[in-house]
Order: structure tokens, then sequence, then C-alpha cells
């Protein structure tokens, strides 16, 4: 009895201790198994250039009649103009190029894609996490929003969005409105979604006896959801924008492939599969990987911070 | 073998005009297993300032009575008054303060934010909010402790902080379901006596959960002695205590008589439980 009573104090003290303490030694200690299976990702990407671009190699080869050494076909598979599979260096040659080597105004700057690309996402995540998590609140709080609204949700998510979004920048673009804001729309369509299930979960999360205190002191369902409600549902809300966020930007690219567009990294995706510039649609699906990592990183960072001072960490 | 008692009937004769009056009151749980008779036919009324305290053993309902008087349950049966009123009206007027069997402070709220919040609620202003924190603070002894967050303080800490927050607004019933259980031995003295001084100051009606004989003995004006399956009251028992009470009224022999009657209830309702 005794001892079990000290485990569960113990248990109940401990978590945020350890976090605090275990933050900055988990980065170092995460470094190196990252790192690990980044090199292995490497060598295997190599070994498959090589397998994948020799077949045209030895092509050219035999139509000039020549032959080649093992040597000069390793080198040959990894300097194509369009090889099927880019080598990695040259996929990261290309990204530099993109980022550093023009003015961000040319039609070249990965920069400027990458903007065009990342101000659609933004305001498609904050059209779709505002629309979650309004949605959710409503679902929380009535019974017939609750039954109504979620079968249509799951629904909305079910429907190939490859399939909708040219006809919704077609439909959009006949009325006049072009630009950022159907690409936006296509992104709050994919990112409402996590945000809605992790925000219902989360304005569920705390336990009926602070539901009880919250009722014996007679607050109203506005303070509850301010004051309870919301605070416990903070882990949830920060989870489920982090998968919209890069929900967010896959609606965004989405949103850019269909003919026409010019600007953005899908833009620079298709018009690179147009040509058969493999280099060009690699380094953009990086730029936007990037993008995206960067983007769920900052959401984490956002989140540790507030859910530290919160005293909600773990 | 003294006056054994009617279980069931016992329309007491409570000193002052009843605040809480419980008639049949029956609460029937509708669980898988089938139903829960978690109260059965409880008649007990309290009268304007009595400390009345609930014993029994683990199941017997004290915790469901409780929940019932704060309108947090719905008797299935009966009639449960509170100042002439229905519970939920009495909710609605903010006439309880409920300390939870387990603390249930806010984790990223500080302790004094966390007996802010109901003064929050309820409207009242910055300072007084403050005075009220700082007052209440005092009283369970965690004065230091204001800043901290309920993840840095001990179990009893945190549960003494529910207890301050239960009292930081002026609620006319205190309903409390084992508050001291997490405490050691000598706060929990310095705790009876600061809740008897709150009591004899403020005239609040008080519900007390314990399963401490000496502690129902030392703070309640009536004792009343409950068994499980079905949950029932099965001895009420007044206490002939004087209101002012030092600590050494637990060395007299009256105070031995009535822990010894008090054990003999809950001896028999055991039994009584058992068939
Ligand atoms: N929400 C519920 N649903 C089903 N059964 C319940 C519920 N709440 C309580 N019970 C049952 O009602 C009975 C009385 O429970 P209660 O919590 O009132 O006991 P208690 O006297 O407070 O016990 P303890 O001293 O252990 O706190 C128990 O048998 C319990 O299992
Ligand atoms: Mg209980």
């Amino acid at each position: 009895m005794g001892r079990v009573m000290t485990e569960t104090t113990v248990s109940t003290l401990t978590p945020p201790r350890a976090a605090r303490r275990g933050w900055a030694g988990q980065a170092g200690r995460s470094a190196l198994p990252v790192l690990t299976v980044l090199a292995a990702i490497v060598v295997a990407w190599y070994l498959a250039a090589v397998w994948m671009n020799a077949p045209w190699v030895r092509d050219q080869a035999a139509r000039a009649g020549e032959t080649v050494t093992t040597g000069q076909l390793l080198r040959a598979t990894m300097a194509q103009e369009r090889p099927v599979l880019p080598a990695p260096h040259q996929v990261a040659a290309a990204l530099w190029e993109g980022v550093t080597g023009q003015s961000v105004t040319s039609k070249r700057s990965l920069v400027r894609h990458g903007w065009i690309t990342l101000s659609a996402t933004l305001a498609g995540f904050a059209l779709g996490s505002a629309a979650g998590i309004l949605l959710a609140v409503g679902i929380v709080h009535s019974r017939v929003m609750d039954l109504s609204i979620m079968p249509w949700a799951v629904a909305s998510q079910t429907i190939p969005i490859l399939a909708i979004a040219p006809m919704v920048i077609v439909v959009l673009a006949s009325v006049g409105v072009t630009g950022l804001l159907p690409k936006a729309l296509i992104s709050a369509w994919l990112s409402f979604f996590p945000v809605l299930v992790g925000m219902v979960k989360g304005l569920r999360a705390p336990d009926p006896m602070q539901f009880d205190l919250m009722r014996s002191w007679n607050a109203n369902g506005g303070q509850v959801l301010r004051f309870l409600r919301f605070p416990s549902s903070l882990p949830w809300l920060f989870a489920s924008l982090k998968v919209a966020i890069a929900a967010a930007l896959v609606g965004t690219i989405v949103g850019e492939l269909p003919a026409g567009a010019t600007q953005g990294l899908g833009a620079r995706l298709l018009s690179g599969s147009y040509y058969g510039q493999t280099i060009q649609i690699w380094s953009a699906l990086f730029a936007a990987a990037i993008l995206a990592a960067g983007l769920v990183w900052l959401i984490g960072a956002v989140a540790r911070l507030t859910l530290r001072r919160m005293g909600l960490a773990r | 073998m003294m006056n054994r008692p009617e279980p069931a009937l016992h329309l007491s004769q409570a000193p002052a005009a009843p605040v809480i009056e419980a008639r049949g009151v029956s609460l029937t749980f509708p669980t898988a297993d089938g139903p829960v008779h978690a109260l059965k036919d409880v008649n007990l009324s309290i009268g304007q300032g009595e400390f009345v305290s609930f014993i029994g053993p683990s199941g017997c309902g004290k915790t469901t009575f409780l929940r019932t008087i704060a309108a947090l349950e719905r008797p299935t049966a009966g009639t449960l008054t509170v100042n002439g009123m229905t519970p939920d009206q009495a909710r609605r007027a903010r006439a309880y303060g409920y300390v939870f069997q387990a603390p249930g402070l806010y984790p990223w709220r500080t302790i004094a934010g966390n007996i802010s919040l109901p003064l929050e609620i309820m409207g009242f202003d910055k300072a007084d909010r403050e005075a009220r924190i700082a007052r209440v603070l005092e009283l369970v002894e965690l004065g230091q402790f204001g800043s901290r967050y309920p993840w840095q303080l001990s179990g009893g800490m945190q549960q003494r902080a529910s207890i301050a927050r239960a009292l930081a607004f002026d609620a006319d019933i205190l309903l409390m379901d084992e508050p001291f259980g997490a405490l050691d031995e000598i706060v929990r003295d310095r705790l009876n006596e600061a809740l008897l001084a709150l009591w004899a100051r403020t005239g609040r009606t008080i519900g007390f959960v314990t399963h401490s004989i000496p502690e129902a003995v030392y703070l309640s004006t009536r004792i009343v002695v409950m068994s499980p399956r079905p949950g029932r009251i099965t001895d009420v028992i007044e206490s002939p205590l004087p209101r002012e009470r030092p600590l050494e009224i637990r060395d007299s022999k009256i105070f031995a008589e009535l822990s010894h009657r008090v054990r003999e209830g809950l001896r028999a309702g055991h039994g009584a439980g058992d068939d």
C-alpha cells in the first residue's frame, strides 16, 4: 500500500522534470540514428542511380560503336543532363543553384517558387485550422452537430483531391478568382480534417472531475471552454497542427499542378516532367520536403515552448 | 445495544431550519452487471451550521450522497431539497464548495491560479481575489507555494490546495470528500483545528466524508454511519461535545465513548453488508 502510494506520487511528479532535463540530451542521442539512416539512403540512392542510368550510357556507347570501362560508366551515370534518376549531388547542386544562383525574382529561383507555395500553404493552413477548431467547438457542444458534421467531414476526405483540385481551379478561374485563393482553399480542404479530429478529442480530454468542479461553480459553457476545455486541448491541437501543415503543403502543390499554373513548386514539378527535366523535378520535390520539415519543426518548437510554460510538457 | 436505530427512518431533530433535507432518497446506477444500489431510502435532515460527518466502508455511497446533494447526480427516487430549493437551483445559486476525493488541480495553472479560477468564474475583482487567495493559502499552510505548479507539490500539498480552492469563495455549504486522507497526522491535526475554527467563525454547514473515527468524532456535531449493498444510513450519532474543541478533548472519556459507539455502528453495518 505504502509502496503503491509512493510510486503514484513519484510518477505524477516526474514527467515534467524528466522532460526538462532530457530535452537537450535527447537531441544528441537522436542525431546518430538519424545520420545512419541518412547515410544508408544516400548510398542506396547512388546505387540506384548507377543501375537505372547505366542502360542509357551503354546505349549511347553502342550507337557510337565505343566500349565503356566501368569507371567511365560510373562517371557517366552521374553526370547526365536528363537522367532517369539524378544522383544526390546533382539534386543538391540544382537545389543550391535554384536558391542562391539567381535573383529571387527570376523564374528559375526556387526561393520565388517556394515563397509562392509557402504563402498559399500558410493561408490554407490558417483557414483550415480555424475551420477545424470552430467545427470541433460546435461538435463538442452540440449533439446535433456531432451527428451531422462528422460523417460529412470524413466523406470530404475520401474524395480524391487530385480529381477535384483542377475543378476548383477551373471553376474559380471562370469567375475571375485566380492566384493564391484557389490553392489556399484546396490546402484548407486537406488541413481542416486533422485539426477537427484532434480538437474534438482534445476538447473532450479533461477528466470528469474537472467538469464536475466547473459545474459546482456554475460556470457557463463559454467559461468551461476558455478555462478548461481549451487549455487541456493544446497538446492535441499542436499534434494535429503538425499533420495539418504538411497536408496544407500537399494541398497547395496539388493546386499548382493543373495546366496553366506557372508559379510555385507544384508548377516546377509539372514543367520539369513536361520537358523530362528530372533534376528540376527532384530539386522541386526536395524544396517542398525541406519546406514541410521546416514548418513541422516550427510548430513543434512553438508547441514545446507553450506546453512547457503551461506545465503540460511530457 | 443502546438505542438501536431504526434504519432509514431518521427524522432527526435538527437544531435549526434544515439546509439539506433528504427524504427517501435512492440512487441506482445501471451498469453492465445489473443495477448498483448506491443509495437506498436515505432520510437525513441537516440544519444550518451543522458539521455532519459520513463514515462507512468503501463503496457504501458516501461520495454518491455528497454528489447528489451537489446536483452532480440525480436521485432515482425520493426528494432532496437544499435551502428549500432543488439541488440544481442551489448549485446555480453557488451554494456549494466541493472538495473532491482527488485534488483535481489544473496542471497549467499555478496553485494561486487554481484557487483564483472559481473566483474569476464568479466575477470577483482582482484585488478581492488576491486577498482571498493569500488568506486561504495561509489557512492550509501553503503560504509560500502560491506561485508553484501542482506537479511541483506533493500529493498532500495538492490536496490542501484543493481545499483552499473550495474555501476561497463563501459557499454556504461545504462538501468535503475525504479531504485529509492524504495528509500526515500532524498536519491533519492542525487542519482539523483550522477547519473547526473556520466553521465556528463562518457558521457554514459542512458535510464531511472520512474513514477516520477520531476525525469524525472530533469534528462533527453529528456522525452518519453508512453501510453498503445497498448504500444506506444505519446510524446517526449526535455528538454531545461542545462546539469549542481543543485537541486535548480527544483524550476525554466522552470522546472515547463516542468513538466506541461509532465503531459499533460500523461493525454492525459491515455485518449487514455480508449477506
Ligand atoms: N458512476 C457510477 N456508475 C456505476 N456505479 C457507480 C458509479 N459511482 C459509484 N458507483 C457505485 O456506487 C457505490 C457507491 O460508491 P461511492 O463512490 O459513493 O462509495 P464511497 O462510499 O464514496 O466509497 P469510498 O470510501 O471508497 O470512496 C459503489 O458500489 C460504486 O461502485
Ligand atoms: Mg468516496
